[in-house]
C-alpha cells in the first residue's frame, strides 16, 4: 500500500504534530515517503513548526537518521522549528551513538516538546 | 549414540542457525531480521539484546546492497549465516561486490560529518555488536554479540 500516509497529523496554534503509525522505521521506500510528505508540510508552512513524535517507534534504520537530517536542513532553510519527541531509551541510544542527539532537539514528551517550540 | 543436549535451546521450533541467501527486498530483508530475533529471543535473550542484533543485521545487509552491489545485478543475493547460542550470536554477511576498506570510512560524528545523511550504518554496526570483523576481500563482515548477562 504505497499511498497510504505512515504519518498521523495533527496542528495547532500553527504547531504540526506529526506521528509516526510504524512500529519499524527502516525500509528506505518507506522513509522516503515519508519524507516526502514531511517536506510538504514544511513547504507549506512559513515558519514551519514541527514535532515529530516517535511514540510507536521500535526500530529505526540510520536511512530513517539520514531522511531526519535532510527534514532538519529544510526546516532550517526556512528558518523554522523542529523538535522529536517520545523516543524511547532503545531509540535514543542510536541518537546518542550517532551524536544525533547534539543536533536534534528532543524532548520526552509531545507536550514539551509542543510547549518548547516559540 | 546419545542426542545432544539441547535443554538451554527454549524453543526448538525456531532454528538456531542456518544459512540464508537474501534478495534486495524489503520482505526478504524484514523476514531474515524477525527470524533471527525471534531464535535470539527463544535462547533467551533479552529484547535489548535482539534490538542490537537486529539493527546490526539491518544495517550490515542494507551496506551490503548499497555498496558492495552497487555494480551488480538487482537478481544476485547477499549471503547470511547466523549462530545462535546461549552465550553469543554470530552473524557472517557476505555480499558478491568488490569489497571495501573499512578504515576508509570517515567517522560519521566528526562535526564535518555529523549533518551528512548517510555513513552511520558502520558505527551503529561497531557500537551494538561485541566483535565485528572485515574478512575477505572486504565483502564479509563477521559480528559477534556476546550475552551481556552470560
Amino acid at each position: 500500500m504505497p499511498s497510504q500516509s505512515r504519518l498521523r497529523m495533527s496542528e495547532n496554534d500553527g504547531i504540526m504534530t506529526v506521528e509516526f503509525v510504524d512500529r519499524n522505521i527502516l525500509d528506505e521506500a518507506n522513509i522516503q515517503a515519508i519524507g516526502d510528505e514531511i517536506a510538504t508540510v514544511i513547504e507549506r508552512a512559513s515558519p514551519p513548526k514541527l514535532v515529530l513524535s516517535f511514540s510507536n517507534v521500535d526500530h529505526l534504520s540510520s536511512a530513517a537518521l539520514g531522511q531526519l537530517i535532510t527534514i532538519n536542513n529544510k526546516v532550517r532553510d526556512k528558518a523554522g522549528q523542529l523538535r522529536l519527541c517520545n523516543i524511547d531509551p532503545q531509540i535514543y541510544e542510536v541518537f546518542a551513538i550517532t551524536k544525533l542527539n547534539k543536533i536534534f532537539e528532543i524532548h520526552d514528551t509531545t507536550e514539551e516538546a509542543v510547549g518548547s517550540i516559540a | 549414540m546419545a542426542a545432544p543436549d539441547r535443554s538451554n535451546e527454549a524453543d526448538r521450533t525456531e532454528p538456531m542457525r542456518g544459512t540464508v541467501s537474501v534478495l534486495n527486498e524489503r520482505g526478504a530483508i524484514t523476514a531474515l531480521g524477525e527470524r533471527v530475533v525471534r531464535a535470539a529471543g527463544a535462547a533467551g535473550y533479552a529484547e535489548a539484546s535482539c534490538f542490537a542484533v537486529r539493527l546490526a543485521l539491518e544495517e550490515a545487509v542494507v551496506n551490503a546492497f548499497r555498496h558492495g552491489h552497487k555494480d551488480l545485478d538487482a537478481s544476485v543475493p547477499v549471503e547470511v549465516s547466523y549462530d545462535i547460542d546461549p552465550a553469543r550470536i554470530t552473524i557472517s554477511i557476505e555480499d558478491a561486490g568488490p569489497g571495501f576498506d573499512p578504515s576508509a570510512v570517515p567517522d560519521p560524528t566528526a562535526p564535518e560529518n555529523i549533518t551528512k545523511t548517510s555513513g552511520r550504518g558502520l558505527l551503529l554496526i561497531r557500537s551494538y555488536m561485541t566483535e565485528v570483523r572485515h574478512t575477505g576481500r572486504g565483502n564479509r563482515i563477521e559480528m559477534r554479540y556476546d550475552r551481556p548477562d552470560a
